[in-house]
This record gives structure tokens, sequence and C-alpha cells, in this order.
């Protein structure tokens, strides 16, 4: 990314963005306080939301809803409707911003053809339960949620786990429950997080709506030289997930692609840092991209309509050497990226590898900026994973960095998957995967000597205690 | 999560749980601070197959302590018991000791400085508590650990950021 892209992105917001998010607070306020007593002026807040998707096929069903607020007599369909009114604006503004994004990069994206159909033929009980949890909380709203409400839901979460099909609601619902119980009751605190988790209730009540596509509807299936950038690792009490940022090179030539490989376990909010990686043994191949440096070959795997690549490990061998930050300057500017499906698109999903080098950086303010050609960008310092060995420090003394491009609170940031750096004048690089097959930070391997090997300690007990 | 706290409330990303600090798990493999105590399982030190299950109730601190299958630890004797402290001990070290005084609601919470402070600190007595419970929340917990590994991809895991470092 040179000074003069950075220069366009971070110049102005795109038209109509800042418009559109009012009317997101203004939901989002509602929300908070509940939609069985909605004051006028929240009222009018979810009218003008239902006023800006009035021309959508969305527009007679969010208007209907909207027209039942003020008498506080909404029903779970309407307030489905509301969701989905909610998360048409923000993925518009996915579009607004991922257009600004690839202009500014020349990044060309494949359309990804009509939107997957099918059904994930998940059991429509379970999703009814989770349905009334949700429409529970949008009516009682944030301020009146306590330990029992915030419990309310753990039957419902605790059946839709153990449905494979519905894993994407299973911890979405499970990281919210989590966050609900740890802060009720809600009413004594500060500030609310109030974006955040009007996101998650959104995304979840979407979610929990039946006949959602199976998630390996229309993919094709590609074979190829994998070469990695970086690990993004997201990690919440109960669930942990790796995406893998890569470029693949088909066999037999062509363009290159810019994909993603994912995989995610289930955890307990004990097994964090290092520890990780141990839940994901069974991917030694993919493991060893990410600890070694190494590409891999893959044969015949499926590849899905926005760029995910559905990791097989057997269709993989670990090949040559290879460094991100050498794919990253040659093969990026060239790859073409996937197009996030229609249902996913959010600004929080905005994540667009970008090499940027040749920047200073510097602590600010309690988090750490670079300066390219006159234009600022903050690092994402909040997205750090403790599994890996990036640190504020270090970032404050990196001169590139291969990462992720992300949109939050009202701006552009960089999340780090690898930094250059010159440490006691010595050049260092270092990576978020490079601790996959285990720390080689003294100073971590000693931390995760004292505690043992949680994933074991459990397993253990898991083992002993769990079949009787 | 930003770094200007005007926009706190307008961030998809803002960290609402802090995360716990890892620890040895082998003697206390759960500690939960939840239904208003703070409770958890302790591996018994002589029977491999046997645990203790621990519970400290938050404001009255009255506690109890007994195995999975209700039968009562033999080293309660009005006071805590070696089960007991292990736990307030390992709850310290997951969430430190701030928190865990403050959930339980022991006075001048912000000047607790270890487990065994914090021991010194409860009054309360042995009260029977339900050991059922618990434990059934500790083998949900484990549970997790059985979910299969998943290689196809979780969109909404983009709103979980990895742990700060």
């Amino acid at each position: 990314m040179l000074g003069m892209q950075l220069n366009d992105l971070v110049g102005g917001l795109p038209d109509g963005l800042a418009e559109a998010l009012e009317l997101v607070d203004g939901f989002d306020d509602a929300l908070s306080h509940g939609f069985g007593r909605v004051g006028e002026q929240r009222a009018a807040a979810i009218a003008a939301l239902a006023g800006a998707v009035a021309a959508t096929p969305l527009g007679d069903r969010v208007a209907e809803a909207a027209a039942k607020v003020p008498a506080g007599s909404v029903s779970g369909e309407h307030l489905t409707a509301l969701a989905a009114a909610r998360s048409a604006l923000l993925g518009a503004a996915h579009d607004a911003l991922l257009t600004r994004l690839d202009e500014s990069l020349g990044r060309t994206r494949s359309p990804s053809g009509p939107p997957a159909t099918g059904d994930s033929s998940v059991p429509g009980n379970l999703l009814v339960g989770c349905r009334s949890w949700l429409y529970e909380l949008a009516i009682t709203g944030w301020r009146g949620v306590g330990h029992d409400l915030a419990a309310a839901g753990d039957q419902a979460i605790e059946a839709v786990l153990a449905e494979p099909g519905a894993r994407r609601l299973a911890v979405l619902l499970d990281g919210l429950a989590a966050e609900l119980r740890d802060s009720s009751p809600v009413s004594t605190m500060e500030r609310l997080p109030l974006r955040r988790w009007a996101d998650l209730w959104t995304r979840a009540t979407l979610l929990a709506e039946p006949g959602w596509p199976g998630s390996g509807e229309g993919a094709e299936t590609v074979s190829g030289r994998l070469l990695p950038l970086g690990a993004d690792v997201h990690e919440h009490g109960t669930a942990v997930q790796v995406q893998v940022h890569a470029v693949l090179e088909p066999a037999g030539g062509g363009t290159s692609r810019l994909v993603r490989v994912s995989v995610a376990a289930g955890k307990v909010d004990t097994i964090t840092g290092p520890a990780v990686w141990g839940l994901f043994q069974a991917y030694p191949v993919l493991l060893a991209t990410l600890a070694k440096h190494l590409a891999a070959e893959i044969d015949g795997m499926p590849l899905l309509p926005g760029g995910d690549l559905v990791w097989q490990e057997e269709k993989a061998t670990a090949a040559e050497l290879t460094d991100p930050f050498a794919t990253a300057r040659v093969l990026l500017a060239g790859a073409v990226a996937g197009e996030t499906p229609p249902l996913d698109r959010h600004p929080a999903r905005v994540a667009e590898p970008v090499l940027v080098e040749g920047y200073k950086a510097a602590k600010a303010g309690g988090g750490v900026t670079l300066t390219l050609d006159g234009a600022t960008l903050p690092f994402a310092t909040g997205r750090l994973p403790g599994c890996g060995p990036l640190t504020p420090e270090l970032l404050a003394a990196s001169t590139a960095c291969v990462g992720l491009l992300r949109w939050d609170a009202g701006g552009w940031l960089l999340q780090p998957l690898a930094v250059q750096a010159t440490v006691k004048k010595k050049p260092v690089a270092a990576h978020n995967g490079d601790w996959a097959l285990g720390t080689t930070d003294p100073k971590a391997a000693k931390a995760l000597a004292k505690t043992g090997d949680p994933v074991g300690v459990l397993r253990e007990r898991a083992g002993r205690l769990l079949r009787k | 999560m930003p770094a200007d706290p005007t926009v706190w409330d307008q961030s998809s990303v803002t960290c609402v749980v802090p995360p716990v600090q890892p620890r040895k798990l082998a003697k206390v493999p759960f500690v939960e601070l939840a239904d208003g105590r703070l409770q958890g399982v302790v591996s018994s030190g002589s029977d491999i197959a046997r645990v203790y299950v621990s519970s400290i109730a938050a404001g009255s601190h009255d506690f109890n302590c007994s195995t999975n299958n209700n039968r009562p630890c033999g080293g309660l004797y009005g006071s805590l018991c070696k089960h007991l402290r292990s736990l307030v001990d390992e709850a310290v070290v997951q969430y430190g000791a701030e928190r865990v005084a403050r959930y339980l609601r022991v006075e001048g919470a912000e000047t607790v400085a270890s487990g065994a402070d914090l021991a010194a600190r409860l009054g309360g007595q042995q009260e029977s508590q339900p050991a059922a419970v618990v434990f059934s929340r500790f083998l949900r917990h484990l549970g997790y650990l059985e979910l299969p590994v998943t290689t196809a991809p979780l969109a909404e895991m983009h709103w979980f950021p990895g742990t700060v470092r």
C-alpha cells in the first residue's frame, strides 16, 4: 500500500455513511431501552430507519414493524424485520467502505454470482428457542437485563451448540450470553457497548431464522500453491478461530486469488494465550505453514464464493519455505479478492490484507499509530492475539507490516498480522502464527511451562468424568 | 477497541469481558463467578476419579465443600477446608484478587492482596449448597472441548478479536 493510496483511503468518508450510521445509532439506542416501552423520540428513530429502507424489498415489512413500535406491541416477526433493516443499512455501509478501499488499492473482486440457496436444515425448534430469548432481550432492552434474563438463553444455546450446522449462531449467542452474564445487572453499568450488542443481537436474530444456505453452497474446487500472508485470530471465552489469509496460485496458471483458510474450535476461558494452538493439533500441515513459513500445495479443495477456502488437511502438503512479506510484495497487488456474501456484509467484517512499508510508527495516546507520506493510520492494538509474538512495543519499532485493513468506530485501522522491526539495532520479523507449533520466545515458553498443558488436563478430566 | 474513549459505544469490537489469566489447571480444573457464588471443582489429591465441588456465596460468604456425589468433605470443621482455600487461590490467579473480592462483596475489595488474604476476610459458615448444579456446569464446561473442530468459516467471530496483549 503506497502513501498515495493510504492518503486516498483515509482522506474522507464515503458519502452517506455518517447518515446511515446515525440511523443505526437510533435503533441501537431504542434496543438499549427495550421495544416494550418506546418513547416518542425513539419511535421516531425507528420510523426513520424504516424510511431509509422504504424503497427496498424490505420496505413494507419494516414499515409495518415500525408502525407497531410506538404502542410497544411489536411481535417477534416485527423485530426480525427491524433487524433486517439495520443489517441492510450496515451492509450498504460495508459496500461503500469496501468500494473506496478497492478504488484506493486498485483491488479487483470476482463477482460471486447469484446468492447461494438451499437450507442448512437446522431443526426449527432449536432456532425457535434462540429467537424467543433474543426477542425477550429486545423487548426488555439491555438496560433491563439482569442475571436471570442473561441466563435465560442457556438451554437454547446448549442445544444449538450441539448442532454442527448451527455453529455460527451458537458461537455468537454463546459470546453474547457471556458478556451479558458478566455485565449483569446491566443497569449498574456506566456505559453500554451499544453498537456492539446491537450488532450481535441483529446478526443472531437473522441467523436464527430458518432457511440459511448450508455452508458448502456454491463452492468451486481449486488446486494450486497456497502462499500464506498471516493469521488473524478470533477468540472469546468458549471459541477460537484462526483465519489464515493467503494468496492461491491456481495450478495450470491463471490469476492469483486472495483466499482465507479458517479453523475453529470450542474451548474454555482458561485455555488462552499460546495454549490455544493445542486445540488444532489435527491440522499439522496448516500449522506448519504458519510456524515454519511454508507454502502448501493443495489439491481439490472447495473454495466458497466469498473467498473462503474450506481446508481439508488430507488434500494439502507442506511445500517450500516462503516469506509472507515477499508474497505480499510480489503477489498481493495482482491477486483477485472474493466478494463477501450479501448477508455477511457489515463494516466489522471488512478485513482486507495489505502490505504497508517504509512508515514511521510511534506510540500515541495509549495506542500505536503509523505515518506514511503525511497520512496517519492507527494500529488495531486491540487485535493483537495472546497466542502470538506481536506487542505494541514491537509495532512502535516496526517499519513494515502485513496486516488487515479494518474499519471500526468511525475510522480505518491496520490490524497487524506480521511486522518487520528494528530491535536493539537488529532487524527482526514477527508473525501472529509464529508459535503455532510451540512458542519460540523463551519468556512465553516459561509462562506456558508454569501453567502446564491446560488442554491436556481438561481432556483427561473430561475423559474420566464426562462419559460416566 | 478504539483508543478514543468517546467512541467506545460506537465500536463493534469493544472488549466487554476482561480476559482471564492462564493458570495451572491440574489441582483446580474449574473456577467460575456465577449464580451469586465463587464456585468450582477441585481434584482430589488422593483419588484420581474423585472431585470436590466447592463454593462460597457472595455477600453471606457461606461455604460448602462436598464430593460430586454429595458426600461432605472431611476437612470442613466450621472453617475453609484445603479445597476451598485452593479454590480461592486459583480464582485470584484467574480473575485477579479485586474482581473476586468484589464479586463476593468483601469490604475493601481493592485492598485484597492475595488468596490467603481474601480467605482470611471471609466470614460465613458452612451451609449446604447444591453440588449437583455446579458439577453439571463443570461437565458443560468440559463439553466445549468435545465440540468438533470446524474449517467452515465462522464470520461472526470477527466481532471477537483475540485476547489483548
